[in-house]
Formats: C-alpha cells, structure tokens, sequence
C-alpha cells in the first residue's frame, strides 16, 4: 500500500487558498462522503472534502495533494454500488456535484458539452427539448453524469444503443499531477494513437478526475411503445429473450424482472401497476420490452409480430403501454426495483455480472439453485437483451459476519459460473473496491500486470481513488 | 352483473400551459385522453369481471365525434361495449343538462343492454372539475348514490361494498342495487390495453345515439337552452398558500408556537 502523509493544518491552509470557503475538515465533512449507497464494503470519512466549481480549482487541489502525497477520492452523487467513491484511504475527497451546467450544444453535430455534476435526469430532460435523445439510460437518474461515464454506466436502453461509452466524445481530465489535458474530440471517428479516451471511461477516478464531458446525441426517436408480457414461470419467460434479436427485432430495451421483486417495488411506489394474474393464471415473471420509431404507425407492425413471437412463446399475454402516462408508469415499476430492496433489506450485497445473451437462460437456473445453499435471500433482475443481471443478496435476520462470509462464497460462485459462460464481473456497475478480488481473478494476473501497469503510468505517487479496480489496498 | 361506466375525453391536463399574458389556458395541440378518474371507475368495474367473468360493461359518453378514441381506449382495456351520445341539440349543456341528457340516454342503453345494476362514474373531469354530472345523474335516475369510492371491496348478490375517501378518513359503505358510484384516485391506474384486445377496439363498432335516438327526451332540458348555469366570468384561481409546519423539541413547544401564530392572526 503506498505510503500516504497526513493532512497538516499547512496543508488546509493552502487548500484554502486555492478553494477559499469550501475547505471542509474534520465534523464539517458531509458524513454522506464516507460511502456510496453499497456500504457493506466498508466506509470512511476523509479528513477534508471540497465541493469544486471549476477545473482550476481541481488542478490546484490535485497538485497540493499530488506534491504533498495526499489520497484524492472524487465523488459525484455517490449513487454508486460497488464502494467506488468511497475515500478507503481518507484523504481528501473532491465532490464534483455542484459543477452542474449543460455548457453548450452543437447540434450539428449531435453534440452537448456538460459540467461532470450534471444529473443524468437534468441532461435527458433537457436534450429533449432540443429534439434529442441522450440514449444511456441507467436506472438511477440521479446519478452525475460524471458518475456515468466513470463507470461506464448503461442501463435500460443498452440493447440498441449501447453504454455510456458510445456517448462520450471528448473530456477534459485533471491528472493525479494536477495538470489539465484534453482527450478526444468532436468527431465521428479516429484512429489517432491509443485511446486515452476509452481508457478514461470506466476507470472509476483511479486515473484522472473528469471535469468537462463532450457528449453524443442522437435525434429523439418520434414513437415509443412498450410491451408488458407476463409469463407463468421465469424459464419460458427467460428463453424468450434471445428470440428477439433472432427474429430480427431491434427493441430499445428488454427487461426481466420476477413477481416478488415487481411487488417489493410497487410497495414502495404505493402503486399496482402490473397484473399479477392473467385469466386465472398466476403470474411469475415478466418481460417488459420497448421500441422506438420514427412514428407510431412505423411501430404497429412491429409490435404485432413481436406480439405474436411472445404469445407463441408462452407468454399469458400481453400489454400494451404506447402513451406517455402508460410508459411513465410501466417504466416508474421497474426503475424503483433497487429503491424497493434498499427500503426493505438491512443487509445487502449485489453483483452485477453480464453473460451472452443466449446464455442467460442457463446462468438464471444455476443461480436459483445456488440460491438454496445459503441462508440471505437472492433475489434478481436484469436488462436481458443484453445479458445483464443485477443479484442482490438480502437479509433481515442474519448475523452481519456470517452474511458477508455466506456472501463471499456465493459471489465467489456466481463469478466463476459467469465466466466459465464467457461472461464478464461486471456489466455496468464497475469494480470500485467491492469486486478488486474478482476482477483479478477474472482478468489473470498478465491483464491486471497491464492494468496495474497503466494505472502508474498516470498515478505514480498512486493518490487518486486507491485501492480501486486493479489495485487492492495491500497492493 | 351489468355495468354501465360514464366516461368523459378530456384535454390532458398535465400538457396545458398557461398563457402568461392573458392569463387563460392554452389548449392548441394538447392532446386528449381519457379523464382519469372515470379510468378508475372502468378500472373498479374491470375488477368486478376479474371474478365475476359473466360481468358485462358498458361504456357511455357524451361528445363530439372526436370522443371515440377515449371510448376505443375502454374497449381496448376492460369494456364491451361503447355508446356515443352526440347531437348538435346537446351542445353548451351545462351540468343539469348534461346529467339530464346522461339519464334519459342510460334509460335507451338500458333497453339495448338490459338493466344495469350499477353505473360507475370518475368523481369528476379534469378540465371541469365541478363533480356534479355522477351525483345528478343519480337523481335523475332515482338511484342510492355513493361518491369519492377508491375502490369496490365486494360486489356481493345482494349489495355492493365500496371503500370510501372522507375528509376525515375512510369509510365503508354498502350500497343496494341499483347504484352509481363516483371513484376518486385509488392505488392503481386503468389496466393497460392487451395487445389483442387494443386490435379489436380498433375495429370495433360503436353505437352513436342522437336525440332522435331518444324517443322520451325533453329537448328543452338540454344544450344551452336547458342549461340554467350562467358562466359571467372565468379565471385562473388564486394559488392557495401553502399551510406552515410547526416544528419544535416537544409538543407543549410546538402548541405554544401555534396558540401564538393563531393569535398573532386573529383567529383565537
């Protein structure tokens, strides 16, 4: 672990002077910078934190840090699930939140410059009003969009549009030295040199702090319609999934979800939304799948073949949600599946492995039946159409060191299961410092020598987010 | 069980913007939905049929021709069959005129349908807000009528229970067929369309009734001749204040603040 100096009252003071009024040390720190919403990995208050305006004034701080070895933990929301904002080392963190301007558009280009605070519900909204889609589409809107692109965050609409990746154009980075560079540009391709870019994106803070974001749009698509398809068990309702793309569908979006967690959700929205029997059938599992179009008439045909495919599939039924209210209200259930777990379980762990797509069906089996080996109860949901499942393990009842010890063997499994599938540790979450010992053993030792050997290239005094993604605290 | 649900199309509210300058409501291009409350009340009788399959459910409006999309929307969701009340005698009718209207058409469906042992109505419509036309249309039908209703507990052979919103709390109240009940919002919306059901209300039939229609109707109590309400002036009302929280350590602080603030205002 890399040797790291306290934080001296000269130190402060010269923080002070780059940021006056913003210093915070000591009780004055928010509690909140401690962890992020997955605390079960551990937290920490640091010893100063700072709410930044300005690249400047992260420059300035970082270069203080950098000549003084000082850890540096940059948060945005803290919306995070893997302790990735967590300031493990204490130190200092940098809060980007109130950095949180839409700057400009470029609308010939399909293009927004964004400060990294700005939420991505703040973005989505906006850019509708100019005509467009900011397609990455997480399930917690709240998060900075700064966050996302750490992250490499995607969510619902992943399936046609892909991650937080595909969106990004250009950033301005501060790094661990405190000096100001630029990556990427507002172009449609490049082939100029390794991408510092892509390598920024999904580093999760450990090689630089983001503190402007060129981001891509596309025009809004015109139409959208979602179909509900109630099942009666989850296996015929998960072997559908890769019949979509099979069939030559291309939806927006495709999720899974079980009644049990449909229910946890409605509970806390307050709302029944979805029909929990179908002609006297109970339901057990539902797909909920969107397309988007350029009118309504364009979708008609498509979602009466689709409507055809998830019948003949064995679905109950299936329900049509093609007004604003109706999507609002269909996409609102799902989206507060995390918040319905959250407000009902003390002890919480979740993974979010990704698998191909074709594959799910298998892995969905092997975790319910791992499932039966342990006291917590599993319980899941994914962005299906492309092979992404969030787990949670929740308890009530259990004992908080025999939860994480039962924890660990079965994230252990569930790892190995999604690799042995040709599956990755994570989909969209990251590593933060919850997954460190699965990516290095999902990765081997010659990828994370590679990832370790990136990281120094751009931290050599090892400040910025330690013990994150390929570097342990005992490394 | 033979259901009749009142339905009204009305702008969508939540699309209207305000005109800063004249201050009055903006309504070019809002779309138009079905007013939600009588979704709640197609919703609470859809919920009778879930365990009653031989219930039968009627939907009924009074509009222009552009009120069948909103009567498409019920048949695409929970209703089997929809009737449109429209005629140029009934227009400009006021709330009297249009329950009026309302009650002499319920009797003509009830010849095509058979009697209905209720009639379900939203508490009232989005754009009007007056929550008169279920309440008289149950006057002039003779009927018990139970208002603000969340939702049907039981439609039992003999009487029909419904959990009602009061001021104060909530109330259960049983009520003998016939009836008509006004529902409010409870914790569900309208089901959402089946796919198969959406492609059949598409193509489906819906009855139009006019005046000649409606041998027994007394013309001369509809439209705006037969309206007696006179509108002399409309405006945007006044935003309520919001009331203020009293927040304090204990409750004998808490009180002494409010006996002050109530003083303070003159009202003890």
């Amino acid at each position: 672990m890399a040797d790291y100096n306290p934080i001296t009252p000269e130190i402060i003071a010269e923080l002070s002077k780059a940021v006056p009024g913003r210093v915070m040390v000591g009780d004055s720190v928010n509690p909140d910078y401690a962890r992020d919403e997955m605390p079960i990995y551990g937290t920490r208050m640091p010893e100063v934190s700072i709410d930044v305006l300005s690249t400047e004034e992260v420059a300035a701080i970082v270069k203080i840090c950098y000549e003084n070895r000082i850890p540096v933990t940059t948060r945005g929301a803290g919306t995070g699930l893997v302790g990735g904002c967590t300031p493990i080392c204490g130190g200092v963190v940098i809060c980007t939140a109130k950095m949180n301007k839409i700057l400009s558009y470029d609308l010939e280009n399909f293009a927004v410059t964004v400060q990294p605070g700005v939420l991505l519900q703040q973005l989505a909204e906006d850019a509708l009003t100019h005509g467009c889609l900011y397609p990455p589409d997480p399930g917690e809107k709240l998060a900075t969009l700064g966050g996302n692109v750490a992250t490499n965050a995607s969510g619902m609409r992943g399936v046609k549009y892909g991650a937080t990746r595909d969106y990004v154009k250009a950033m301005t980075v501060v790094l661990p030295t405190g000096e100001v560079t630029r990556f990427g540009a507002t172009v449609s391709k490049t082939s100029s040199g390794y991408s510092l870019l892509n390598l920024m994106i999904g580093s999760e803070g450990t090689l630089g702090i983001i503190t402007e974001l060129t981001l891509k749009l596309i025009p809004a698509p015109k139409a959208t319609i979602s179909l509900i398809a109630p099942f009666a068990g989850l296996a015929e309702c998960i072997s559908t999934v890769p019949k979509f793309k099979m069939n030559h569908f291309d939806p927006q979006a495709i999720e899974f979800f079980e009644k049990e967690i449909l229910i946890s959700s409605e509970e806390y929205l307050g709302k029944q939304v979805f029909p929990r029997r179908v002609e006297g059938c109970q339901v057990g599992a539902y797909l909920l799948i969107t397309f988007d179009g350029d009118s309504q008439d364009e979708l008609e045909p498509v979602i009466e073949r689709a409507a055809e495919m998830l019948l003949a599939e064995g679905a109950l039924d299936v329900l049509v949600a093609d007004t604003p209210p109706r999507l609002k209200s269909a996409w609102a259930a799902r989206s507060s599946f995390l918040e319905g777990i959250e407000e009902q379980t003390k002890l919480l762990d979740e993974c979010d492995v990704v698998v191909p797509v074709p594959r799910i069906p298998e892995y969905v089996v092997y975790v319910d039946e791992l499932a039966k080996n342990y006291d917590f109860h599993v319980q899941y949901f994914g962005h299906a159409g492309d092979g992404n499942l969030h787990i949670y393990t929740c308890s009530n009842d259990m004992e908080r060191e025999e939860f994480l010890r039962q924890v660990d063997s079965f994230m252990a499994s569930v790892y190995q299961k999604a690799m042995e599938l040709g599956g990755q540790i994570s989909g969209e979450h990251g590593i933060g410092m919850g997954k460190v010992k699965y990516l290095a053993q999902a990765a081997g030792p010659i990828n994370m020598a590679l990832m370790q050997g990136i990281k120094q290239v751009f931290d050599p005094r090892m400040i910025l987010n330690p013990g994150k993604v390929c570097r342990s605290l005992d490394c | 069980m033979n259901i009749l649900v009142c339905i009204k199309q009305v702008p969508d509210t939540t699309e209207i913007k305000i005109d800063p300058v004249t201050n009055t409501l903006i309504r070019d291009g809002v779309p138009s939905v079905l007013n939600p409350y009588d979704g709640y009340a197609l919703e609470s009788a859809a919920r009778i049929k879930d365990n009653a399959p031989e219930t039968r459910i009627v939907v009924l409006t009074m509009g222009p021709p552009q009120a069948e999309p909103a009567l498409r929307e019920c048949l695409s969701t929970a209703a089997d069959r929809a009737y449109l009340l429209t005629d140029r005698a009934f227009g400009g009718s006021d709330t009297l005129a249009t329950s009026y209207i309302l009650s002499a058409a319920v009797k003509q469906v009830e010849e095509l349908e058979g009697k209905f042992d209720m009639i379900f109505c939203g508490k009232q419509a989005i754009d009007g807000d007056t929550a008169q036309v279920g309440p008289e249309l149950a006057e002039h039908l003779g009927l018990p009528q139970v208002t603000y209703a969340l939702e049907v507990l039981e439609a039992a052979p003999e009487q029909l229970k419904l959990l009602r919103e009061t001021e104060e709390g909530r109330q259960v109240v049983g009520v003998t067929y016939p009836c008509l009940a006004t529902f409010t919002k409870p914790a569900f919306d309208l089901r959402f369309p089946s796919f198969r059901r959406r492609a059949a209300a598409r193509q489906a039939e819906i009855v139009r009734l006019g005046a000649g229609d409606i041998p027994r109707i007394d013309l001369t109590r509809s439209g705006l001749k037969g309206s007696p309400t006179k509108v002399k002036r409309t405006f945007v009302p006044p935003r309520k204040q919001s009331g203020i929280i009293i927040k304090d350590d204990t409750a004998e602080n808490a009180a002494a603040k409010l006996c002050e603030a109530l003083r303070s205002a003159r009202v003890i």
